[in-house]
């Protein structure tokens, strides 16, 4: 019973990046019908969104280290520092959740000039052209990030304060040894809000309503004289904050690299094939439902009865799933059909 | 007159072998005169002309080819293991087993079609390269990369009585060592079965199957109707480009008898895509041209670094020069997939027809400039119209 809970929490963090994800995925193929293969390292800009942030907060000046008195020694110290004292280093401790205000605009802006810079032009080219262009992207991307930041992982610490683990199984009146990291649990909290943020502002704005219709019908929307592909520069600047933040908050759960974004690009796929195209409950649903079945298979148990079933789940469900249900979970009706 | 040479087979063959065979000679004036890179080239045109039987010609975008190359590379090494060091039997079984692979994945993958084609092949790419470096250990020997090593049983070898020398034995067709004459009997040798796989793609190309291949890209519900199975046609095609990509796999293990899983992954699979559209997917050279285009330069530039960079630029003046190495710099040495990349985007972006589309642009505008001097002849223009509409797409 605690192992179980144990993974299910363990699936749910993973899972509400991939819903996350997929969540910005499903909104450019519904509405814009473009086939992102870039949205992977717009999820790794976002991380490296949270390293940014943090290098420009601890920007130091060299001075002399007043505890050494043998010799001549320094040490670096970030001008948040000196000028703001004990403040200072507050900020700088909560960087990666403060780095969330810094990645909203930089996204937004990342979001705006690709979809006018580039995608505009592919609305009417086919899939294949779509994947290539955007796949080609992802790699200019990720190469550009190499050169500034390195090939190598960089360590995002969270704040001091959630670095420890949570002790769910007291909070929940169950065994006591069952811990969970507090960033995990932040995460899995913060995913959620995210998610149903989009999905309100798609539920109750007008706007929402008419990137809802022309996810269902988008030739019936412009007969009706609504200017769809307006709209669709802010759809696609939605998705990429969403990919960035998502990216942001999962910096300290996995030291980000140039290659992240490629990893989670693949699996994100699957997650909107599984969910169904074009369908936002069944991405997010499809994001959770993988993250947990991941973490089962990594279980020890399941590992010695299945070997490297941990590998290669979520491709064969995906596999499975597209072959006995094509449409996916709750794929519609005619939606990416060809 | 060009016209006609290009109907008949014998001769693109006569053309196609003199300039293949010839490579090294053509070659040496732009510094690509060496073994390694020369049967890169004709190892990876195989690769990207059996694509392109997939691709180009039925409009089927796989994201996993990498997979079948891979397949082919481990089989081939194995044979060296436990059969021979011959690389006949290497390279047939290679062709075989990675056959039977593509049978497999393209009878799943295929079920579907468009995106979710891309997506499907994907998938069991990701699980093949995941499978390789995890459970598939003993086979694939994970991270370190199938090696030979010296108590290989080698039954066939050893049958023949061949009794290896001290140390590692080498790759050899029937005692030539594929290492001989300084690297170019290895380049010959992949020379020629290129040769064969372009006689082969050329017949597809212009059979009754090609055309139908082709009616399948250009509408496949059309053919649908007409009461025409589409399946075994593009199962087929699926499983002669895997053959292919197995083939090239076998022919980079028989050059260098080292498997590793990095030959899967999915960036080598969008490798073969760029190759092929580079060139001009759906037409005959366009492949290999974008193959040889991308591998020369890869050659180049992943081998310069800041220092022969400021000597590149040694004639301009020192400001100019420092800021010439600057821009410059990110895209060379560890930054060619940067290069790759931004050439993929330019690309698709204006010349989705490739190399090929290119040069037929520049041939009808240039019968446009000299056409006007000329008498303009009712042939010259049927001659002109076809190759304007092939780029017009």
């Amino acid at each position: 019973m605690d192992a179980i809970l144990i993974q299910i929490l363990n699936g749910l963090d993973k899972g509400g990046a991939y819903a996350l994800i997929a969540l910005g995925l499903t909104l450019t193929f519904g509405t814009l019908g473009i086939v992102n293969f870039a949205h992977g390292a717009l999820f790794m800009l976002g991380a490296f969104c949270a390293v940014l942030f943090n290098k420009i907060l601890t920007i130091s000046v060299k001075v002399k280290d007043e505890s050494i008195t043998f010799f001549d020694a320094y040490k670096e110290q970030p001008y948040l520092e000196i000028w703001l004292g004990d403040l200072g280093n507050t900020i700088i401790d909560y960087s990666v959740p403060l780095s969330i205000l810094f990645a909203i605009p930089v996204m937004w802006l990342v979001g705006v000039i690709m979809e006018r810079g580039l995608i505009k032009y592919f609305y009417k080219r086919d899939h294949a052209d779509q994947i290539l262009v955007t796949f080609g992207l992802a790699i200019v991307i990720q190469e550009v990030i190499r050169h500034f930041f390195g090939a190598n992982p960089i360590p995002m610490p969270p704040p001091d304060i959630v670095s420890g683990s949570a002790p769910i199984g007291t909070m929940l009146g169950l065994n006591d040894n069952i811990a969970y990291p507090w960033w995990r649990l932040i995460y899995l909290v913060f995913s959620l809000i995210v998610i149903f943020a989009v999905f309100a502002f798609l539920k109750f704005t007008t706007f929402g309503m008419v990137v809802r219709a022309g996810m269902a019908d988008r030739e019936t929307v412009e007969l009706l004289g609504i200017n769809v592909q307006r709209r669709f520069t802010i759809v696609f600047g939605i998705a990429t904050v969403v990919a960035g933040l998502a990216g942001v908050m999962y910096a300290p759960i996995l030291p980000p690299d140039y290659h992240m974004g490629m990893e989670f690009l693949v699996l994100s796929f699957v997650v909107v094939v599984v969910g169904g195209m074009g369908s936002l409950p069944g991405a997010v649903a499809a994001g959770f439902l993988l993250g947990i079945l991941q973490s089962f298979a990594s279980m020890n148990e399941v590992k010695s009865i299945f070997p490297g079933i941990d590998q290669i789940i979520i491709y064969l469900v995906a596999v499975v799933i597209l072959l006995v249900r094509p449409r996916g979970l709750m794929g519609r009706e005619g939606v990416f059909e060809d | 007159m060009i016209k006609k040479i290009f109907s008949s087979n014998p001769l693109i063959m006569l053309i196609f072998s003199a300039v293949v065979l010839t490579a090294p000679i053509w070659l040496d004036p732009i510094g690509a005169n060496y073994p390694d890179l020369l049967q890169k080239f004709a190892i990876f045109g195989i690769f990207a002309i059996g694509y392109n039987i997939l691709f180009g010609l039925t409009g089927y975008l796989s994201f996993g080819h990498a997979t079948f190359l891979g397949v082919g590379s481990y089989t081939a090494v194995w044979a060296f293991k436990l059969l021979s060091m011959n690389i006949v039997p290497a390279i047939i079984l290679a062709i075989i087993v990675s056959g039977v692979f593509a049978l497999i994945i393209g009878f799943l993958s295929l079920r579907r079609s468009g995106i979710y084609f891309s997506i499907l092949t994907l998938a069991f790419a990701q699980m093949a390269y995941s499978l390789a470096y995890s459970v598939l250990t003993p086979i694939t020997n994970g991270e370190t990369g199938l090696q030979l090593s010296l108590k290989d049983p080698r039954v066939l070898d050893s049958m023949a009585g061949i009794i290896p020398q001290e140390g590692l034995p080498s790759t050899n067709l029937f005692g030539y060592l594929m290492k001989s004459y300084e690297g170019y009997f290895g380049f010959y040798f992949a020379a020629v079965i290129l040769i064969i796989a372009f006689y082969v793609s050329l017949k597809i190309f212009r059979s009754p199957y090609g055309l139908k291949l082709r009616a399948i890209k250009s509408n496949q519900t059309r053919m649908k109707y007409t009461g025409f199975n589409t399946r075994p046609y593009l199962l087929s095609a699926f499983v002669i480009s895997g053959m292919y990509a197995g083939l090239a796999g076998a022919l980079l293990a028989s050059i260098d008898p080292l498997a590793g899983a990095e030959r899967m992954q999915w960036t080598a699979s969008g490798e073969v895509v760029l190759m092929t559209i580079l060139g001009g997917a759906g037409t005959l050279i366009g492949p290999l041209l974008g193959t040889t285009i991308i591998k020369y330069l890869e050659n180049i530039f992943s081998a310069l670094n800041p220092s022969e960079l400021h000597n590149m630029f040694d004639f301009m003046p020192e400001p100019l020069q420092n800021f010439m190495v600057t821009i410059v710099s990110p895209f060379v040495g560890e930054g060619w997939h940067l290069t790759l990349g931004a050439m993929f985007m330019i690309i698709v972006i204006f010349l989705p027809g490739g190399v090929m589309q290119g040069l037929s642009h520049l041939s009808s505008f240039m019968k446009r400039l000299f056409g006007s001097k000329k008498d303009t002849t009712p042939d010259s223009v049927n001659d002109a119209a076809p190759t304007t509409s092939k780029g017009g797409h």
